[in-house]
């Protein structure tokens, strides 16, 4: 490959640099505005965080392992569920996404880098400050928030030192998620090769597009809802009080109107990485690219007109009631088309099922099923029963574990080679996906049960009826956090050393960052290729000479 | 003047991001630290605005350098213009969050706490004999006591005038500079500047009319709080708008922009745009209904 | 049905601890009965209908599940490059993809029309035979009989709370047993009133099919027509602090004439409790009442032994408040404070329970001030508060 050539124009740079590698030191890492850089660091923020929040429901389901209470006071319990969740969404989730569309977005349209460098690695570095500001909540009087990540008011204002330090913290991830998107946007929009068109690129390309849209438009609302929190704590405001004329539920559907499109941010870049992975191993090009492209818009937009399923027991009148849910089951179709197209891709082709193929496999019948649970808790009448029970708990967890967590593994596994050079030790990552794919099932699918029997969720202690598949959940969560430890080791071992990878790496995989050596070369694209599409296989655009 | 910088121009290694964050830090964790009462915190905020401050110069002060040497592309500058515009789009959702809680208060919450409507039908009588339910309210238990609401003539019709016309001004300067024509240039930009100045100092007189004469606070119920809260981040972003501005007419003395490409001016002018389309809303909504 | 479960399940269970083999292996009696695994069928006529609703949308979504995942199982057994099977390639088919955005759509509505009748019903609270208001505080709810003119306050039983941090599976109802439960009478339409005085709560009885929030300052409205008689149990099912997890609700369901019967009997030992208020008390006494009072209403905060939670609820232990003036000790607890999680227990104690929990604090958890607080003392405080409350 030659797009990795230095070029002549080295010189009329201002700062002095090296166009064949990074710059050596640790402060690399702190200055750079390489995107490949700032993906990885995304990446392993990602994955501490996903252990910092792991570690957290593990307290969770010790404790809840068998009934009475042992290890956590009810109020420090109610402080690991409430970091628990804003961790693993806002710390582990979301930045993993970010991290992939760093790494990839640039290679799969042939972009130099994101067209945004510098604030690329600002959206990065406000992270570790925020997650600083919010874990130190933990070692202050009175504990970490602990009024649920949803924050309502009254009960979050009723924390002590950590309210202003939650909110502040917010704003902060809320900075770096509105930076992060408009640069993705931009890259899309504007740093496409000749001949990329929109309709020819990857899907994952589409999805993140979408995504990052979402995210300006629903962060900057979280943004005001917590703000309003902190004037009605701190500013004698009333928004939240109804003796001022205000109403806490105003507070939720302020936060709701963010809040479900924020769980399309963390779904639709995993419809992305799956509609990449599945078309490689099948040997068969996705099936329905354009209504997959068409999908993924109407999933967007109707995620901004159906936030207040979430909020069907807070007394709205009939009439809200009965819009919210139909636009709720609305989604389904969408989602369907996408899950159908997926089976039509497997259909009559040639597979191969690779670790990364097992683990997109897997993510299509679990997050089905999780799919199912939603559209169940969308029929108004029947959610009276299932809202705040293990049974939400339950669907949740199936689409954002074995949905967006799962698609995350899959999509490490699938671009490991091409960002490390090396093969990983396929048999192991095939230990990683079996232990995995059986202990979170063991974990999540008894939850169904505990809900419908009527445990609540967010206590911390539970009648004796819920025993026995509290303790089974409990056991399914050790089995399946300890199981991510080998994942750490697979890929640490990958990064140091194995079979060297080709440039391909897969052999049905197609696309320009297939094109490119294995490790992918610190720049890349400094000439933009020119792009023609093979017909045959929409969405895998090919570099034209 | 087209590129004189073949391809994209990427710079390498910045150490602005990492003061951003650090300042930022500093800046957000003093503030909770005095929301706290810790005596130490004003200290924190000072240290976290001297960096943020420090790195927003230098930060946009490369960039202005980059820019003027001609290392900037056309197809940089359209990444430039989709990065303000989006940016602008989340300004807009930030305060559709303000505006949101302002039209559900109106719409059902005042309302329900009055009586009206099924969920009022309870809660009215029951909880909150005797409320009305009538806009403007500081709500049942009348938090803040008594006060009285700002007319929209008046002082808000001025500053519409005012804010309309500058949005006038910052166009024709625009035109002027399309034409290369400098110093109608500055003049306009010093006019739009200053018309901000004086919607400003328009808006303090208001606040402390409300604060001193009509005991209508920040603490006044839910009417104070919409109030306050969006005319508040209005006149913030109208601050922000009008250092812009003036940054933007320093640099046009200084000979910066040419007729074709002027990417920062059109920034802060779109800038100055939008805080004037949030006024008109807030000039309907907040003020005349 | 839940309740009939308790004791079967725990009986099958001790054995479970030992890991996923052992645990899943002594659910068997949970095998046994689907029904334990899934909503309860319930005894109200809308608990009913959910319940078929529930079963209905189960269903559809488990026969599409089964064609989807059977089709993808199909090919990942027959379409595998092991097999040698060769790619087909062909990418769309107008014809399939408007098939299966259509189905699903027809899917959906003959979903939806149910779903709409149901809620209809649900939300229609007119023509009730009688109503009670439903109060959640942080942590009992308060219950008022409006037309019976009798009030109830019901917080978790002492059995479960002493089992906590020992031996739950000895405790009968362990978490879902208060002190004192209430009564409705079985056929008739009842109309709740929920509302909250300090956080969120949402009133949950699951053999109900109801579930709503109660929101400070809003009253949100359901109704109930319990057909059975028996005990129905729920919880508290919306996070509102600490002791969320301990704050359920149980419901008697009588024939109208037992209700009546419960009626006169509750009022009759208020009244009784009333005139207590009126006489001298006697310290032991106090301290005693006081012990149990502060147990359930003060302990979850401030903690059994008074130390309470550093940074988040006062030491009530060699407290200023408790151990100086009396007079602002009664205020606290009688206002309680604006803007923190301590709230005016007046209206959720009646004289004679603050009096106790007074004298306890004063002088127990560590505290010896020697001070004896009498009924009359706090009704004083109470008549003083109201005269304030008219005239302001
Ligand atoms: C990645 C995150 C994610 C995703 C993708 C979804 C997807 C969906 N969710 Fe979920 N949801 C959450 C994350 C997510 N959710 C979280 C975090 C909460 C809890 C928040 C909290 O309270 O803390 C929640 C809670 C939640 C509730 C509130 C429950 C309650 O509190 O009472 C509801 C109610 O309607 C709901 C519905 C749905 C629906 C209808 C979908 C749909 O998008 C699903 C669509 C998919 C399918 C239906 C499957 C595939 C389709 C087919 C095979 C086609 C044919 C099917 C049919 C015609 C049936 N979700
Ligand atoms: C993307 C989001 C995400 C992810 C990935 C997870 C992952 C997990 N979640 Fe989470 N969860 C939420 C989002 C998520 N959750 C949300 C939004 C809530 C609602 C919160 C609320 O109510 O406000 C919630 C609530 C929630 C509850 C309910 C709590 C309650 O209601 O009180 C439970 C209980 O079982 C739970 C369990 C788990 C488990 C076992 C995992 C597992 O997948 C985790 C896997 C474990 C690991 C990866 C740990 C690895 C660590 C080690 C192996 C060693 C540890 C090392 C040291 C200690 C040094 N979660
Ligand atoms: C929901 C939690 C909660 C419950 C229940 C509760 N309190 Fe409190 N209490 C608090 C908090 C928080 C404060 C501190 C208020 C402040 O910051 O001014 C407090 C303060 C007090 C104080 C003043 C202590 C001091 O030194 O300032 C007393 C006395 C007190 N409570 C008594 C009681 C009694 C008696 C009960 C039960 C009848 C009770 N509390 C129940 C939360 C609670
Ligand atoms: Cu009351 Cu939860
Ligand atoms: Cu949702």
């Amino acid at each position: 490959m030659s797009a990795n050539q230095a070029h002549a124009h080295a010189a009329d740079s201002i700062a002095e640099h090296d166009h064949h590698g990074p710059p050596p030191g640790l402060l690399r890492w702190v200055f750079t505005t390489n995107h490949k850089d700032i993906g990885t660091l995304y990446l392993w923020f990602a994955l501490i965080m996903f252990f910092v929040g792991g570690a957290l429901a593990l307290g969770i389901r010790a404790e809840l392992f068998k009934p009475g209470l042992q290890l956590l006071d009810p109020h420090l319990f109610n402080q690991f569920t409430t970091m628990h969740a804003l961790i693993m969404i806002f710390g582990a989730v979301m930045p993993a996404f970010v991290g992939f569309a760093n790494w990839l977005v640039p290679m799969m349209i042939g972009a130099p880098d994101m067209a945004l460098p510098r604030m690329n690695n600002w959206s990065f570095w406000i992270l570790p400050f925020a997650f600083t500001l919010l874990l130190a909540t933990f070692f202050m009087p009175g504990g970490a928030p602990a009024g649920g990540w949803t924050m309502y008011p009254p009960l979050v204002l009723q924390g002590g030192s950590n309210v202003a330090f939650l909110i502040f913290a917010v704003h902060m991830m809320g900075i770096s998620s509105i930076m992060g998107a408009i640069n993705v946007i931009v890259t899309i929009l504007n740093m496409r090769a000749p001949g990329m068109t929109l309709l020819r690129m990857p899907l994952f390309v589409w999805s993140w597009l979408i995504t990052a849209f979402l995210l300006i438009a629903a962060m900057p609302v979280l943004a005001g809802a917590v703000t309003m929190l902190l004037t009605d704590k701190f500013f004698g405001t009333s928004f939240f009080n109804a003796a001022g004329g205000g109403d806490p539920v105003m507070f939720q559907h302020i936060f709701w109107f963010f809040g479900h499109p924020e769980v399309y941010i963390m779904i639709l870049p995993a419809f992305g990485i799956i509609s990449q992975i599945i078309p490689t191993f099948s040997r068969k090009p996705l099936f329905g690219y354009e209504s997959m492209v068409y999908a993924t818009a109407s999933i967007a937009f109707i995620s901004f007109i159906v936030w207040a399923h979430h909020m069907f027991t807070v007394g709205m009148p009939l009439t809200g009631e009965l819009f919210f849910m139909y636009t709720t089951m609305l989604i389904a179709v969408p989602t369907g088309v996408k899950v159908f197209n997926w089976m039509a891709t497997m259909w009559r082709g040639s597979m191969t099922f690779e670790t990364p193929m097992l683990w997109a496999i897997a993510f299509v019948v679990l997050f089905t099923i999780g799919g199912f649970s939603g559209l169940m808790l969308a029929i108004t009448p029947v959610d009276f029963q299932y809202h705040d029970t293990y049974f939400v708990v339950a669907h949740f967890h199936y689409v954002l574990v074995t949905g967006a967590v799962f698609a995350i593994i899959a999509g490490a596994y699938y671009w490991l080679p091409k960002w490390t050079g090396h093969n990983y030790d396929e048999t192991l990552g095939k230990w990683h996906f079996w232990l995995s794919t059986i202990s979170v099932n063991v974990l999540f699918f008894p939850q169904h049960f505990l809900g419908l029997a009527g445990m609540p969720r967010r206590i911390p202690d539970y009648a004796l009826q819920f025993a026995d598949w509290n303790m089974v959940s409990s056991v399914g969560a050790f089995v399946f956090g300890f199981s991510q430890l080998l994942f750490v080791y697979i890929v640490v071992q990958t990064i140091r050393g194995g079979k060297k990878a080709t440039d391909q790496v897969w052999e049905g995989a197609e696309g320009l960052e297939w094109t490119l050596a294995s490790p992918a070369p610190y720049h890349t694209f400094e000439q933009p290729p020119s792009i023609k599409e093979d017909s045959a296989h929409p969405g895998t655009p090919l570099p034209a000479h | 003047m087209s590129a004189t910088h073949p391809g994209y121009y990427i710079p390498h290694d910045t150490r602005w991001p990492i003061m951003g964050s650090i300042g930022l830090f500093a800046l957000l964790g003093g503030f909770a630290m005095l929301l706290n009462g810790s005596s130490s915190a004003p200290v924190v905020m000072i240290i976290g605005t001297l960096i943020l401050v420090v790195m927003i110069i230098g930060w946009f002060g490369t960039v202005i350098k980059e820019s003027e040497s001609g290392f900037y592309n056309d197809q940089v500058d359209i990444s430039f213009r989709h990065g303000m515009i989006w940016f602008i789009f989340s300004e807009v959702l930030f305060f559709a969050a303000f505006f949101g809680a302002l039209f559900y208060a109106r719409i059902y919450s005042v309302p329900w706490l009055g009586g009206e409507g099924s969920v009022g039908a309870t809660t009215g009588p029951l909880l909150w004999p005797g409320f009305e339910g009538i806009w403007p309210t500081n709500g049942p238990a009348e938090i803040g006591g008594a006060f009285g609401t700002i007319p929209a003539v008046g002082i808000p019709l001025l500053n519409t005038i005012i804010l309309i016309t500058s949005g006038a001004t910052v166009t024709l300067a625009h035109w002027a500079l399309k034409k290369n024509q400098r110093k109608p240039l500055c003049w306009w930009l010093l006019a739009t500047v200053l018309l901000g100045l004086v919607f400003l100092y328009f808006q303090g007189v208001e606040f402390a009319h409300a604060y001193n004469d009509l005991n209508l606070t920040l603490e006044s119920g839910i009417y104070g709080s919409t109030f306050f809260m969006l005319t508040g981040f209005h006149g913030l972003h109208v601050t922000i708008g009008a250092i812009m501005l003036l940054v933007m007419l320093l640099r046009a003395m200084r000979g910066h922009f040419t007729p074709e490409r002027h990417f920062a001016f059109e920034a802060a002018a779109w800038y100055w745009h939008f805080v004037d389309v949030v006024w008109i809303g807030l000039f309907i909504f907040v003020y005349w209904f | 049905m839940m309740k009939g479960i308790v004791s079967s399940a725990f009986a099958g269970r001790s054995a479970g601890a030992i890991g996923a083999a052992f645990a899943l292996l002594s659910c068997r009696d949970a095998f046994a009965a689907w029904s334990d695994l899934n909503l309860p069928v319930g005894v109200t006529p809308l608990s009913r209908i959910v319940y078929d609703l529930h079963m209905l949308i189960l269903w559809i979504c488990v026969v599409i599940g089964i064609v989807v995942f059977g089709i993808m199982f199909i090919s990942i057994l027959r379409h595998r490059k092991s097999l040698g099977a060769k790619a087909a390639q062909f990418h769309h088919s107008t014809f399939a993809e408007i098939a299966w955005t259509a189905i699903p759509v027809v899917i959906l509505v003959a979903m939806a029309i149910p779903s709409t009748q149901t809620l209809i019903e649900m939300e229609d609270t007119s023509r009730a035979d009688m109503t009670v208001k439903v109060t959640g505080y942080q942590w009992k709810w308060k219950y008022e009989f409006i037309e019976d003119d009798l009030t109830i306050h019901s917080s978790l039983a002492p059995s479960s709370r002493e089992a906590i941090y020992e031996d739950p599976s000895r405790v009968e109802n362990y978490l879902l047993e208060v002190d004192n439960p209430i009564v409705f009478p079985t056929g008739k339409k009842v109309r709740l009133l929920l509302t909250a005085d300090d956080v969120i709560h949402a009133w949950w009885v699951p053999a109900f099919g109801q579930k709503k929030d109660a929101i400070p300052g809003y009253i949100n409205e359901i109704w109930v027509q319990v057909d059975e008689p028996g005990v129905y149990r729920g919880q508290c099912a919306e996070l509102c602090g600490r002791d969320h997890g301990f704050m359920p609700i149980v419901v008697e369901a009588m024939p109208p004439e037992e209700y009546e019967a419960w009626v006169a009997d509750r009022k009759a030992a208020q009244a009784e409790q009333k005139a207590l208020a009126e006489r001298e008390w006697e310290k032991p006494e106090l301290m005693a009442l006081g012990k149990d009072i502060h147990l359930t209403s003060c302990a979850a905060c401030h903690q059994a032994d008074g130390t309470g939670i550093e940074g988040a609820f006062p030491s009530i232990r060699a407290s200023e408040i408790a151990t100086g003036e009396l007079r602002a000790h009664i205020d606290v607890v009688m206002q309680g404070r604006v803007g923190t999680a301590m709230r005016s227990f007046a209206s959720q104690l009646d004289d004679v329970e603050l009096a106790a929990v007074l004298t306890y604090q004063r002088n127990a958890l560590g505290n010896a001030t020697g001070d004896i607080v009498q009924p009359a003392m706090v009704s004083a405080v109470r008549d003083q508060m109201r005269r304030i409350e008219e005239g302001g």
